[in-house]
């Protein structure tokens, strides 16, 4: 079976991806109880309604018992080259160990990267094209080989080919100088890539990137680092049966059923400060009806909805009228940014003051209910950086009023300085398959009808909506798409990451294909480059929110929600938190009573 | 025509004389095809059901805006006050019933039901009819013309028909209106849709017509009074229209009758997929497609369900009793 690499779909697999991740808490005050995974000296656990947002819940450093995930759908993949799923990536670190990990800590520490394989984080050289990373010692896979900077390396190299592993995320393809017409370690079988990465010795592990990059550490924390020994890889069919280089490893898998975990006797906890490993079993259940596990969830019959994404709505209508249920949930803030992009190549919104009055005009409680509601849609965006992303600032430069609901005299003036002063015409598009972007249409040509703006809803088809439509300048203005509902969402908590593709004016291109299709500012471009160039995190965060208070000035995004959703905590589940570099319950520091 | 169609009185019978006077009457009135099926179609109360709902239902879809004044609200206007912003479904009990709201809200929006279901039948209706009327005209055209002319111009017209009968209509609908674009000959907005989902489904429709109209062609053609009209020297033309057509226009109008329904649920299938008319604008298969992520407020489903079901049933049940009034054989 042939498939095209996944490459060019990269922008839209990205924000795929985190849809199906969670979320990052609103983890502003900073968390009394990190203590680590394992740090089990708190009080008892005190059930309420976000317990577990920002400090551990039921906190335990008792070992044993068998933990049991459900997953409503499958895996893309086991493999650690082919899966772009948060939830996968997050449970993925029970059976394998990256270069680096996020620290299983809750709240905003838990978006902080820590050494894994690694023995400290990345040494980046002066231009931040270098990065050099030394192994720990003593480390073994689950048949007691020892893991080398070779097999890291090797599985890097393997994961470049996306024919073979069409899933897996492509920053390291894109980002290394990989050798001209590589095609990954199957079809060009002895090719010398020392050019993207070197080892010069088995504890040695160097990137060579094309461009500089200061925010590396997070990209090797993702799976296509963890080692892959090469005498074992049996390619696509590696998904099968996966080598563990972490505290658990595969018992059995009967693929599309589910699989069971037991403890890897060759994991040794000394070269692993970030992984618990309490639980003596893991059991995992695949493609179970999704409002069956809810059910089964709520009632205690097993501990995690694996893929974090939040219950059904009928599980909903149950849990939010009912206390006792409530005092189970969680209600993160995702890193995930619903909003509509506003086309300043569409007239009469190349008019600063008309883009301005749509912000003004639009009815944000509406755009809330479109997702969902307070609880799964999202918390009312203001501008584009989520809060539990690193940097994010209180940017309000359009104040809805006092009921949220838009300030209609403010667009109305801005509607008189542009010269409409009553109203216009313009198209709002949205993918046709998307019920919560056609209720984002709906509510925006209602609420904007209040100044005069009349929107005609466009809805096309999703699979093309970035290569053929919303997505193709082109098309863009042929059509007069003034407004076109968008989303992003980063596959990692960093300013950078988040913002990039969505405000970068170099990723537009004539020809479609990027999400990016209103944001075209040069002092925002340079921003960008000028972050990369920053070594010092600290210093990096406040450039960011300055990108985002930068394109909020010109009006070419209307942000609308901050994504959310409803976690359940499982019954018994001890060492329970919501991590921002997880963005749902981090699965590595779980245990059972 | 063979059956005997008249039911005198009992009072008449009880007098012999009485009946033979009427009997006399009568042999002198006579009466033509259609009085005679008026006269069936009269005593057939279900039929007459039907075709009561089918009445009151093309009033609905023409005073829409008048019964939505009195009875509603402007169907695209949101009453977000009726909704529970928590859960984003209607506050109140049966999804928001009153009297000013008859048939509940909407959730999410808090839109009028029974506004948008009135609406929606002008959509409905009006695609269903103009879709028909196409099929029937295609479908009698080349259907006479392939019965009445055989030969090779027969096999081209029923190869064809073959062809459309076997098209795979509901995906090649799906593709044709998924592709179209917002602008297209000369129209835009509804009109465009409604004419596109016309042509599509009446366009894919017509062999069915199309098929019967060519069979009773056929067994027409060799009855006796065509031979005497060609041998008295009518042509083609002539005795298409003067002597075959008349006598076609029974099964087209039953066929027509019964092919409503069926092109109101396609209407409402492609509408349900997406396909359709463009929201906001009211369908019924838009709504359900729209309850069907709000099953946990079924009053929502039911209505827009309800109004297709009932459609549907009325015309079924009107064209099975215009078929017995009709044709009493097919009985």
């Amino acid at each position: 079976m042939k498939r095209k690499p996944a490459v060019a779909t990269f922008a839209v697999t990205a924000a795929l991806a985190l849809g199906l991740s969670a979320c990052g808490g609103t983890s502003t005050d900073s968390p009394k109880e990190s203590a680590g995974a394992g740090g089990g000296s708190a009080a008892p656990a005190q059930a309420e309604f976000n317990a577990a947002m920002s400090k551990v819940f039921n906190p335990s450093t008792k070992k044993g018992g068998t933990l049991k995930f459900v997953n409503s759908g499958d895996w893309d993949s086991l493999d650690p080259a082919d899966t772009y799923y948060g939830y996968s990536w997050n449970f993925m670190r029970l059976y394998g160990r990256a270069l680096t990990v996020f620290k299983a800590a809750p709240g905003a520490e838990g978006a902080t990267v820590a050494p894994d394989l690694a023995k400290d984080l990345g040494k980046p050289s002066a231009d931040f094209k270098t990065w050099t990373y030394t192994l720990r010692e003593g480390l073994k896979y689950e048949d007691g080989t020892p893991i080398t900077s070779k097999d890291v390396a090797y599985a890097v190299a393997r994961a470049f080919d996306k024919e073979t592993f069409p899933n897996g995320p492509t920053y390291l393809n894109e980002m290394l100088n990989w050798p001209k017409d590589y095609k990954g370690v199957y079809k060009s079988k002895d090719v010398d890539f020392s050019s993207a990465i070197e080892t010069p010795d088995d504890s040695t592990i160097v990137f060579h990137l094309k461009q500089a990059y200061s925010g590396f550490d997070y990209i090797t924390q993702m799976s296509p680092t963890m080692p892959v020994p090469k005498a074992k890889d049996t390619g696509a069919k590696y998904r099968e049966h996966v080598i563990s280089s972490g505290p658990y490893m595969f018992e059995k898998n009967e693929i599309g059923k589910g699989f069971a975990l037991v403890r890897n006797p060759n994991w040794d906890a000394a070269t692993d400060p970030n992984r618990p490993a309490l639980p003596d079993r893991i059991e995992v259940q695949t493609n179970v009806n999704a409002d069956d596990l809810d059910n089964r969830l709520l009632s205690g019959d097993i501990h995690v909805d694996v893929a974090g994404t939040g219950v059904q709505p009928a599980a909903m209508s149950k849990i939010l009228p009912d206390p006792a249920l409530k005092a189970r949930a969680d209600n993160p803030t995702l890193q995930r940014l619903w909003y509509t992009s506003v086309s300043p190549t569409v007239k009469p919104l190349d008019n600063i003051d008309c883009r301005k009055a749509v912000q003004y005009a639009a009815d944000k409680t509406g755009y809330q209910a479109a997702y969902g509601g307070e609880f799964s849609g999202g918390a009312i965006a203001t501008s584009l950086m989520p809060p539990s992303v690193p940097g994010a600032a209180k940017i309000d430069l359009y104040p809805s009023g006092a009921d949220g609901k838009g300030d209609v005299a403010k667009a109305k003036e801005h509607l008189a300085a542009c010269g409409q002063p009553n109203g216009f015409e313009t198209n709002i598009a949205y993918r046709a398959e998307r019920p919560k972007e056609k209720a984002t249409a709906e509510a925006l040509q209602e609420s904007l009808a209040r100044v005069g703006i009349k929107l005609t809803l466009k809805p096309y088809p999703q699979a093309d909506y970035f290569s053929l439509y919303a997505g193709k300048p082109p098309f863009v203005v042929e059509n007069k798409l003034g407004l076109a509902v968008n989303g992003w969402g980063s596959d990692y908590p960093d300013g950078y990451g988040f913002l990039q593709q969505m405000v970068d004016s170099r990723v537009i291109r004539e020809t479609g294909g990027s999400s990016n299709v209103s944001v075209r500012i040069p002092d925002v471009d340079k921003m960008l480059d000028e972050s990369l160039l920053e070594a010092d995190a600290k210093k990096r965060e406040p450039m960011w929110a300055a990108i985002d208070k930068r394109v909020m000035e010109e009006a070419v995004i209307l942000p609308g929600v901050w994504a959310k959703s409803l976690l359940v905590r499982g019954k018994g589940v001890t060492n329970v938190f919501i991590s921002d570099g997880q963005q749902m319950y981090d699965y590595v520091a779980m245990g059972v009573e | 025509m063979t059956a005997p169609l008249d039911v005198p009185g009992s009072a008449t019978e009880a007098d012999p004389e009485a009946v033979l006077a009427g009997a006399d009457r009568k042999a002198i009135q006579g009466r033509s095809l259609g009085q005679i099926a008026w006269m069936r179609l009269k005593r057939d109360k279900i039929a007459l059901a039907g075709a009561g709902v089918i009445v009151f239902l093309v009033l609905v879809a023409l005073f829409a805006p008048l019964i939505v004044k009195f009875l509603g609200h402007p169907p695209l206007e949101f009453h977000r006050e009726k909704i529970d912003q928590s859960t984003l479904t209607p506050t109140g009990a049966f999804g928001g019933m009153s009297w000013d709201y008859l048939f509940g809200v909407e959730p999410l929006w808090g839109r009028d039901i029974f506004s948008r279901i009135v609406y929606g039948a002008r959509i409905s209706l009006l695609i269903a009819f103009l879709a028909t009327l196409l099929s029937v005209v295609i479908g009698t055209v080349l259907g006479v013309v392939a019965g009445y002319f055989g030969g090779w111009v027969d096999t081209v017209i029923s190869r064809a028909m073959d062809v459309f009968l076997a098209f795979p209509l509901l995906v090649f609908a799906i593709a044709l209106a998924g592709v179209v674009p917002d602008q297209a000959f000369g129209m835009s907005g509804d009109t465009l849709r409604v004419s596109l989902l016309v042509f599509i489904i009446g366009f894919f429709s017509w062999p069915y017509i199309g098929r019967i109209v060519r069979g009773q062609t056929l067994s027409l053609r060799e009855r006796e009074f065509i031979d005497a009209a060609r041998s008295l020297g009518a042509r083609g033309p002539y005795i298409i229209f003067r002597e075959l057509l008349p006598n076609l226009i029974a099964p087209i109008l039953i066929y027509a009758t019964l092919v409503i329904p069926t092109n109101i649920l396609f209407e409402a299938a492609l509408s349900f997929l997406g396909v359709g008319v463009r929201p906001p604008t009211p369908t019924w298969g838009g709504m359900l497609a729209e309850a069907a992520r709000f099953y946990t407020v079924p009053h929502f489903a039911i209505f827009p369900g309800l109004a297709i079901f009932v459609t549907v049933l009325a015309f079924n049940l009107f064209g099975d009793g215009l078929r017995d009034a009709l044709d009493p054989r097919g009985r």
